[in-house]
């Protein structure tokens, strides 16, 4: 579980642009949208992109990316479960 | 600070044609027909080959380009791209109906607006140019500035030609230009518009932002899921008064206004700071009150985001009671750079036959806004109607049409 | 101002950003055309102070066309079909517009032309228009064009009182020394 977030980690960094982070600047259980990294709605679709290219989980609503994509461990916990990839 | 732009009673801007073609019309009588009868445009997608065809619906012009470059008697080997087909279609209707010469003396200008430009043969041809020679006329014809050339130089323009492009809000853009060329006396007249078809290139993008719906939209319905993403061109032909002596007058733009909502890319604010600035604006150019507006063609394209928005600023304008409003992209469908003028059509229309045109498949209200848009044809006295136009990257335009 | 020999535009932006002193993390989610533009207007706009009714008025000849490419690569082999939700968003010109409203919190009238070469005249009879009728106090206009591996920015900002005079021939004098 623990090479997988860190693979999240390394994955959001380069997906979402995020400049001048690494992945031991991101917390587990860091919250990733609002108040934490500050992620925002074009960033959930694209985390939704990479469920689907990256792990074979297709989301169709997209509202269900808001409780997926709480944090680190919650999208793994969620991954883990669901990948067909 | 107050602006001083009004439009001056001294040099009115007139609108002396129109022409249109959209899923739902070839012509501007095909449109007004459907209007009449609350026939929509929108269906399955039968003209493009996408692997998003199941799960969309789109509001397609009726005729393939085969059939438009014979309506329209251009060479076979012509490079015109649809969204130059549409336009071209549009503008001469405009032309015809408005009953100008290009051989009159007039200098007459031509600001067209597009998003697609000439993508929807690109993306066909892309791979092919290397090898088949005979597709590499399309790669002149990609430049977003083509329609506008091309039918520029069909109509005879002999005056400013610009292309417009800041989405969804295009042709409202183009035709606010035209307005302010017109009473800055830069212009005498103009032809603005715009044009956009249908292609994979906005099909799968839409979809990718997941604000498609896979059924016909529903627009300021609580349980809206989404827009329906369509084709068409239209324009109108703008006279500043003295050219309208012994003509007949159509409607008059006697409001415009533009302003950014400063929010988020593609997502409207929750309080619809630049509709409302927008509208604002308008309404000050045209010197009107809100309550002077007695129906509002919304943008209303039936995403979650841009009704509710627009709600919240359509409240914020109008307070209580609420203006007749509708979405009549529930017809025609999302036509994205085009929008602002065939809904211009749209307004003009609705102006002559003294009818609201109903907002199609609309059955609950908003619960945070409870407004509840026009649903039936509704005969009542229009003298002014105001249209909403909003694009991505917060670019909000609003327009207002009168009887004089 | 600012001078970087490298090849690059990436790498052009994350000196000119950081010399620049734009603490701005959304800058590395754009496109290269409103990277461009941004970074340009940011210079001005930080330097005066923007008021919030500073229109934009912005033209280029490619319109979006860099990022068209990306979003059209994206969809184009049918077994590895991931479109960006984040590349589609640019494939606009005037989203420029709206990431510099953004920052800048600019709620002004914005517009964006796509012309055949820097048009002077265009520009300058819209900014006296705006100017004259109080629809702005202020107006940012230019040229910014990107293109695979070619790009320029030429912006100015236009108000009642300046240094420069606002006509054609300066608006082109100033253009063409900057080339």
């Amino acid at each position: 579980m623990s090479e997988l977030k860190q693979e999240l980690k390394e994955k959001i960094i380069d997906i979402l642009n995020l400049e001048d982070l690494s992945p031991s600047d991101i917390e587990d259980n860091d919250a990733l949208f609002g108040d934490g990294l500050g992620l925002d709605s074009i960033d959930a679709l694209e985390l939704i992109v990479m469920l689907d290219k990256d792990f074979g989980i297709q989301l169709t609503d997209p509202k269900k990316g808001k409780e997926i994509f709480k944090s680190i461990s919650v999208l793994a916990d969620y991954i883990a479960e669901h990948r067909k990839k | 600070m107050p602006s001083t732009e009004k439009n001056n009673a001294n040099r009115g801007v007139a609108i002396t044609g129109m022409g249109i073609i959209s899923a739902i019309g070839n012509t501007l009588e095909d449109n007004r027909l459907s209007l009449l009868s609350s026939q929509s445009g929108i269906g399955d997608v039968t003209q493009i080959k996408t692997k998003q065809a199941s799960q969309i619906k789109v509001g397609e012009v009726k005729l393939t380009n085969d059939e438009l470059i014979d309506q329209l008697n251009l060479l076979k080997d012509n490079n015109f791209t649809r969204t130059a087909l549409l336009g071209l279609v549009a503008a001469k209707e405009a032309v015809k109906n408005s009953g100008i010469s290009m051989d009159d003396s007039v200098e007459t200008g031509f600001i067209s607006a597009t998003s697609v430009g000439g993508m929807d043969k690109t993306e066909i041809h892309l791979k092919e140019f290397p090898s088949k020679k005979e597709t590499q006329k399309y790669i002149s014809s990609h430049h977003a500035g083509d329609s506008t050339q091309k039918i520029a130089d069909a109509l005879g323009i002999n005056g400013f030609v610009t292309t417009i492009s800041t989405a969804c809000s295009s042709a409202a853009n183009a035709i606010m230009l035209g307005a302010r060329m017109i009473t800055s006396g830069q212009l005498d007249r103009v032809i603005v518009g715009g044009s956009d078809a249908l292609s994979k290139f906005t099909i799968n993008g839409f979809k990718t932002l997941m604000i498609l719906s896979d059924e016909v939209c529903a627009p300021f319905d609580a349980d809206r899921k989404g827009l329906n993403l369509g084709e068409a061109a239209a324009y109108l032909v703008l006279e500043s008064d003295e050219m309208t002596k012994n003509k007949n007058v159509l409607a008059y733009l006697t409001g415009y206004g533009n302003a950014n909502d400063a929010f988020h890319q593609t997502a409207s604010s929750e309080t619809g700071e630049g509709a409302f600035l927008a509208m604002q604006k308008a309404l000050q150019v045209a010197d009107l009150k809100s309550s002077d507006i007695n129906y509002v063609n919304a943008h209303g394209t039936a995403t979650p985001n841009n009704d509710l928005s627009e709600s919240v600023a359509l409240t914020r304008i109008f307070g209580e009671p609420m203006s007749d409003f509708s979405s009549t992209k529930s017809f025609t469908g999302h036509t994205l750079a085009a929008a602002g003028a065939i809904e211009a059509v749209f307004a003009v229309m609705s102006l002559q036959e003294q009818i609201v045109w109903p907002n199609l498949n609309f059955k609950s209200k908003i619960e945070e806004t409870g407004l509840k848009p026009t649903t039936t044809l509704k005969n009542k006295h229009i003298q002014n109607v105001l249209s909403n136009s909003f694009g991505f990257g917060g670019n909000c335009s609003t327009l207002i049409f009168s009887k004089r | 101002m600012f001078s970087d020999d490298s090849q690059d535009f990436s790498g052009f932006v994350k000196s000119a950003a950081k010399h620049l002193n734009t603490s701005y993390p959304k800058l590395y989610k754009m496109d290269n055309l409103s990277k461009l533009a941004f970074l340009a207007a940011d210079v001005i706009l930080s330097e005066q102070k923007a008021q919030s009714d500073t229109a934009l008025l912005f033209s280029n000849r490619a319109s979006s066309l860099d990022t068209d490419r990306k979003h059209q690569a994206s969809i184009s082999d049918t077994n590895n079909y991931y479109p960006s939700p984040s590349v589609f968003v640019y494939t606009l010109p005037n989203i420029c517009l709206g990431e510099i409203s953004i920052k800048h919190q600019l709620h002004s009238e914005n517009c964006f032309f796509v012309f055949d070469k820097f048009n002077p005249e265009h520009l300058h009879s819209n900014t006296e228009y705006l100017l004259h009728h109080k629809k702005a106090e202020t107006v940012l206009c230019g040229w910014v064009d990107f293109d695979d591996k070619n790009y320029e920015a030429f912006l100015y900002l236009v108000s009642e009182n300046g240094n420069i005079a606002h006509t054609v021939d300066e608006i082109s004098k100033q253009y063409r020394s900057k080339l």
